[in-house]
């Protein structure tokens, strides 16, 4: 009845939502298949980013001042995101040579615990320098555009699109390049792809850098969206990018799609006939749900 | 004088927070030192026994409570008994569905357990008085103290001022002694069903899961009773906290406080080992509240101090990993296996 | 554990190792390839010193190695699998795809194939292919027909055959003792880790001990 009615505005915000959820779970997706850990600092990935973000947007504001027509944003923010993107990359490799490195051979578990400590240790640290209050992506106030009982911002098509488009160019890179071939081998069966004369250790460092670079896009237009971010952005976002990937299946960049477009959509959807404050509880449910069915994910292999 | 008296008023204060955080990492080390139970919702089970314990124990709803359950004022035994009670059997149900996961999927399970729990607590204010928190919760014994230290105030009015301020704590002190006396007891339980056979297949499960399996253990029963066990005792430390703090808020069970800081406890005094875990809990809680005196001196925001030393707890956490991952006392040899994956 | 054992291989020679389970034939070829670095003892490469050097810098000297198990990438296509093979050549892969392609004709039908989704025997020939991708002096295989079916068995001989006949040098271990013998121009037998018996694949075959304790079936 009341609630129903909500639920195609809903939909939308759902959408939107788990499209960045999505950008988080492709990365989480690829470490997990490829260095066999689940990486619990993946979220604070996405926090690093969105921050990195700001930085280089106060930066190039007032080179590239003014707005895209109806979006929120303008030209300032593409160096920055480019540039947030790499930053974010050369900082998860960077954790990977001074941590994870020494754990290749260690048990899933302990380099588990160790991603725990990393994610507090960055969490806190970007706390420190930010500080605890919202930063601002921006302060413009957009205009919705109607479609029929929908309400849809600029912003939220051009959030979808740069996430299918990331999704796509995923894709592309582990199907047909030689780096992506070699990401794919090494998920199936490292000692091969070492036997093979792959260099592992490179493969490693394109896996973090992939991953955090779609972390921080991700991150970023979890700023556009909320016109804010705090330092919990990620810690909050960790259980959905979870289940997102358990739902889509490790390893797959369309399965952390269908993942995060579904746990989107749950959470959002939700709303409208639970509280709101129980939306990060959905999320949950239905991961313990996949994990007792089917663990292996809809679109997973092992 | 005056400082002395502050600074022993100050250690036993100290001693009973940390205290409380050994009979958690005694509870952790159930599960994961003995059984290899990968656990992140410690704080989950600790709020769960604080609160129970509160409503057991505590006043009835007051006028300016949102609170409108519980609240029978039952001695303070019942209060600890039935927090312990309410985790195990949470933990019991929760362990039904959950123990045969795999161990990062029982993590981040975990994880959603305890926020499902935190999202209970601070939303159903029926239950728990949500964000405005519990007040008033009883300590034991303490109207008999303070009359008696009432009375010897009043017997002696020269007293200096040293004994005086020393009196007034006496409290803590018998409060600590109680705490202590439950940590004795629970460390000599456990050292007992470690070396039982019950702990014997724990820890040949946590060695080796396939081969316990195969000489035909139930594994997953092990698993769910060490779980339960585990965190019966979780609620325990839960329902020592309630009564000390007198107040309880969300906010001491978020994650960095009620799990955390548990795990870098435990890791650091050496898994598996119950003597590490209360030398980890007192060693850790050491390291943070000599953080928190040192930050005193620069000049820095309360959150921005605060983040300096949840970072450091974290980096205290990795480099133990790295550099002595099986801790200062730790059990070897499960450990070193972690690191042949 | 492999003690005193010496084993050597001529240019373009077929040399089969057979012994019983946990005779150490899989670990005289893991030490060969430098997965494993033995204590005493060397392995020389023409003339070269090549004792633990790790298993991607072999690779490059000229000796290949396919494992027993887990041979193959299971979630990529056979031209994939081949493709990694060759992963450290800069480009211009397409002559020894072809020459990969004409060995096992099987192969080049079913190019674009999850290799996961294939029969053992198939996959076999995948493995090899993939170990022939850099044009190997020396090829390493490890119990090549293990679990296979008689036919298929016979077809991964047949394909080894080929495999000696471009001018490959092979050393493989085997449990299929009475086939590889027969195939094969030299052998050693490999008892509790140590060296036996040593002869021609004929000589082998006919050895009456040998016959009793292996060739059963």
């Amino acid at each position: 009845m009341g609630g129903w009615e909500r639920v195609p505005q809903l939909v939308v915000y759902g959408l939107v939502s788990g499209s960045i959820i999505t950008l988080g779970a492709i990365g989480l997706s690829l470490t997990y298949s490829i260095l066999r850990f689940s990486n619990f600092a993946h979220g604070d990935l996405m926090t690093s980013g969105a921050y990195l973000g700001l930085a280089f947007l106060a930066l190039f504001s007032p080179l590239l001042p003014g707005r895209f027509g109806p979006l929120s944003f303008g030209p300032a923010l593409i160096p920055a995101t480019i540039l947030a993107m790499a930053a974010n990359a050369a900082l998860a490799i960077g954790i990977d040579r001074l941590v994870y490195r020494h754990l290749r051979r260690a048990k899933a578990v302990l380099l588990l615990m160790v991603s725990v400590g990393v994610a507090f240790l960055l969490r806190n640290l970007i706390l420190f320098s930010a500080g605890a209050d919202p930063l601002y992506f921006s302060h413009h106030i957009q205009r919705a555009i109607r479609f029929g009982s929908i309400q849809l911002k600029a912003d939220q098509l051009f959030i979808l699109g740069v996430a299918v488009l990331a999704v796509f160019l995923l894709h592309v890179l582990l199907r047909y390049t030689k780096t992506g071939k070699a990401m794919r081998a090494m998920a199936d069966n490292r000692e091969l792809a070492q036997v093979s004369g792959i260099n592992t250790e490179r493969v490693v460092a394109w896996t973090w850098g992939v991953g955090a670079a779609l972390a921080a896009l991700g991150g970023i237009l979890s700023g556009i969206e909320n016109k804010l971010v705090t330092p919990e952005l990620g810690w909050q976002t960790l259980l959905p990018l979870f289940a997102a990937v358990i739902l889509g299946g490790i390893g797959s960049p369309y399965g952390a799609m269908l993942g995060g477009m579904t746990i989107g959509l749950a959470e959002e959807v939700s709303t409208a006939f639970i509280p709101t404050s129980y939306k990060p509880a959905v999320a949950f449910g239905l991961l313990v749900l996949m994990l007792l069915v089917r663990p292996q994910g809809l679109f997973g292999r092992k | 004088m005056e400082i002395l008296a502050g600074i022993l008023n100050y250690l036993a204060f100290f001693a009973i927070t940390a205290g409380v955080y050994a009979v958690l990492t005694l509870g952790l080390n159930v599960q994961w030192g003995y059984t290899g139970l990968f656990n992140i919702g410690v704080a989950g089970f600790y709020a769960v026994g604080a609160y129970t314990s509160a409503l057991v124990s505590g006043p009835p709803p007051g006028a300016l409570d949102w609170r409108t359950f519980g609240g029978w004022g039952l001695p303070f035994p019942l209060g600890l008994l039935s927090a312990a009670g309410v985790a195990a059997f949470l933990a019991l149900l929760i362990g039904w569905i959950t123990i045969r996961l795999k161990e990062d999927y029982l993590a981040i399970a975990s994880i959603g357990i305890a926020e499902v729990l935190r999202l209970v607590i601070k939303n159903e204010a029926w239950l728990t008085n949500g964000v405005w928190g519990l007040k008033n919760i009883p300590s034991p014994l303490f109207g008999s103290v303070q009359k008696g230290v009432d009375g010897l105030l009043a017997s002696h009015p020269d007293l200096p001022t040293w004994a005086a301020s020393l009196l007034k704590g006496a409290y803590n002190w018998v409060y600590l002694a109680l705490l202590l006396g439950v940590i004795a007891v629970l460390y000599f339980l456990l050292e007992r069903a470690l070396r039982s056979p019950w702990g014997r297949v724990l820890r040949a499960i946590r060695e080796d899961e396939v081969a316990a399996a195969a000489q035909g253990k139930n594994v997953a029963a092990f698993k769910l009773q060490a779980f339960v066990l585990g965190s019966g005792i979780m609620g325990l430390a839960g329902s020592l906290y309630a009564h000390y703090a007198r107040f309880l808020s969300v906010e001491k069970f978020e994650p960095f406080y009620g799990t955390f800081i548990v795990w870098v406890m435990l890791v650091a005094g050496g898994s598996g080992n119950n003597k590490g875990a209360i030398l980890g809990a007192f060693l850790i809680w050491g390291l943070w509240a000599g953080t928190d005196f040192l930050t005193g001196f620069l000049p820095l925001s309360d959150v921005r101090a605060n983040a300096l030393r949840v970072a450091l707890v974290g980096l205290v956490l990795i480099l133990i990993l790295l550099l002595r991952p099986r801790g200062i006392l730790g059990e070897e040899k499960f450990v070193s296996r972690l690191f042949k994956g | 554990m492999l003690h005193g054992v010496s084993v050597a291989l001529e240019p373009g020679e077929l040399v089969t190792v057979i012994g019983p389970n946990g005779a150490g034939k899989s670990t005289l070829l893991k030490t060969i390839f430098g997965l494993l670095v033995p204590t005493q003892g060397t392995v020389q490469l023409e003339e070269e010193d090549i004792t633990g050097v790790p298993p991607h810098h072999i690779v490059r000297r000229g000796m290949c190695y396919v494992p027993q198990v887990d041979n193959v990438f299971p979630s990529l296509t056979v031209q994939e699998n081949l493709e990694m093979g060759a992963f450290i050549l800069r480009g211009g892969i397409e002559e020894r795809l072809s020459r990969v392609y004409e060995l096992f004709p099987a192969l080049a039908a079913r190019r674009r194939q999850r290799v996961g989704k294939m029969s053992g025997g198939e996959r076999q020939m995948v493995a090899m292919g993939r170990a022939l991708m850099l044009d190997p002096k020396v090829l390493l295989l490890d119990e090549p027909t293990a679990a296979l079916a008689p036919n298929l068995a016979e077809q991964v001989f047949q394909s080894i055959l080929a495999i000696r006949a471009s001018g490959v040098a092979i050393l493989m271990v085997e449990q299929n003792a009475r086939q590889s013998l027969a195939i094969a121009d030299r052998g050693y037998v490999l008892v509790d880790g140590r060296n036996r018996h040593q002869g021609t694949g004929q000589e082998l075959l006919a050895d009456e001990e040998i016959g009793r304790l292996f060739l059963g079936g």
